[in-house]
């Protein structure tokens, strides 16, 4: 292969002698270098680029205002992330402001709940979002398959969420994001991560209240969850 | 009689193919990988399954490690990031001679207090690696707690060294923009352990949202069939 033969012509050119001339170039330090170039390309570079998730936090201004409205919301779903990995989960409020309902000491107004992918938190959204999720997930398949531009899938999306929204037989989840101070940062984005599986269309990460940790405590008998003016009042000793 | 012949065999492997395949091997992972970032502190991102790329430039990460310390990484236009730095500085009452400014360009990552900043930027590239990866050092990682520290025109503001940089970081940039409507936005990324605790990553965000920065990218790994 790498051999080159030259004619060589007979200077002389009366006898025309033909020299015949191997010229062979052994390529053997050749690959020795390319080797050490792959290895040293295989060491120090990743062939992952590093993914992002896009998260929109609530303004500090507006908290208390965005907070009221989504809770008002019928179809409001509040997680709790607490500590080892554990994860709760209620409908709608502990509190009911018109009917005057009271759901703080009801055993299993929180409820356990999982990360995992078959019988967590997925599987209870997806339940939840029936409706919403495949029509979603059409489009989202085509922007997969790059078959629509990322503006389009966005424009749908929007689209749906709000004849959703508008929809008196449909419930739209309004998922609220409580991680307590337990949780760990992989637990924050999991959850998150699950939204954008599940297509939740509103979602916001909000500040963990005295009544979320009050139920907490209740249902894990964990006194950590409380916070300092609980513990002063005596939550823990038994009294709200 | 006869004799036994010996034939002469070359051992002469062509190595051409050989040659041709680790050429093309070489060429895929020059194209395709990039280099692994110098990060002070080796950060295991947590898994998910957006598909956003991380933009090359015109982004600030913020690199959280376990114990909540916090590192920076300013990739965007040379001139704005030393405009930042000069005038990060000047809050504090410090400033840089060009050599250490040179320095400072040549930073992929850095974490260490404004007061030590000028001592650190005179360290060889070498010392300055080793003194980031000191994680008990109270002096590794910008400060997040709130001192009261007066500035320029003798204003007392409470911000930490972590706000300043980010708000005099997007400042530069948006005053940047107004003149170049072209220049992209500044997007602050944040890249976090798996195993921060929730606190650290909020005390971050709090700090952001004080500022009126509420979009972040999160930076993870795609998730695979298998880590699911």
């Amino acid at each position: 292969m790498a051999e080159i033969q030259t004619n060589d012509h007979g200077s002389d050119g009366k006898k025309n002698k033909q020299k015949k001339q191997t010229l062979r170039v052994d390529f053997t330090p050749m690959v020795d270098m390319n080797m050490l170039l792959i290895t040293f390309f295989m060491f120090c570079t990743t062939l992952l680029k590093p993914q992002t998730m896009n998260l929109n936090m609530p303004t500090k201004d507006s908290v208390k205002e965005e907070e009221k409205q989504q809770v008002k919301e019928s179809g409001a779903i509040t997680f709790l992330l607490g500590g080892d990995n554990q994860l709760f989960y209620y409908e709608g409020m502990p509190k009911d402001e018109k009917t005057g309902v009271d759901h703080y000491n009801d055993p299993d107004f929180l409820q356990p709940s999982s990360y995992d992918a078959e019988n967590g938190l997925r599987s209870y959204l997806l339940k939840r979002n029936t409706g919403t999720y495949e029509k979603i997930q059409e489009w989202k398949t085509k922007l997969q398959k790059q078959e629509i531009p990322d503006s389009i899938f966005r424009q749908k999306s929007k689209e749906i969420y709000d004849e959703a929204k508008n929809n008196p037989n449909l419930i739209v989840p309004t998922v609220i994001i409580k991680p307590t101070d337990f949780a760990t940062y992989k637990n924050m984005v999991d959850v998150l991560d699950e939204m954008l599986v599940t297509n939740i269309g509103a979602y916001a990460i909000i500040d963990l209240q005295d009544g979320d940790r009050y139920l907490l405590y209740k249902k894990t008998n964990d006194a950590k969850y409380l916070s300092e003016e609980q513990l002063a009042q005596g939550i823990d000793k038994g009294q709200k | 009689m006869s004799k036994v012949k010996v034939k002469k065999q070359s051992t002469f492997i062509d190595m051409t193919a050989m040659s041709d395949v680790t050429v093309l091997l070489l060429t895929f992972f020059m194209l395709t990988s990039t280099f692994i970032a110098k990060e002070p502190v080796q950060v295991n991102t947590p898994s998910s399954v957006a598909e956003f790329k991380v933009p090359d430039s015109n982004i600030m990460t913020i690199l959280v490690d376990k114990q909540g310390k916090i590192f920076l990484s300013l990739e965007y236009q040379q001139d704005q990031v030393i405009e930042t730095l000069r005038a990060v500085g000047d809050d504090y009452g410090y400033t840089f001679t060009p050599k250490q400014e040179e320095s400072f360009k040549k930073l992929k990552s850095f974490g260490v207090p404004m007061a030590s900043m000028s001592t650190f930027l005179e360290m060889t590239v070498e010392k300055q690696d080793a003194y980031m990866k000191d994680l008990s050092n109270p002096r590794v990682g910008i400060p997040t707690d709130s001192l009261e520290v007066k500035d320029a025109l003798g204003v007392i503001s409470k911000d930490n060294e972590f706000k300043r940089w980010v708000s005099h970081a997007t400042q530069i940039r948006d005053e940047a923009r107004k003149g170049n409507p072209d220049m992209a936005e500044l997007q602050i990324a944040i890249k976090a352990d798996k195993e921060t605790n929730y606190p650290v990553v909020k005390k971050v965000m709090d700090d952001l949202r004080d500022m009126r920065k509420n979009r972040y990218l999160l930076i993870t790994n795609l998730k695979t069939a298998s880590s699911e």
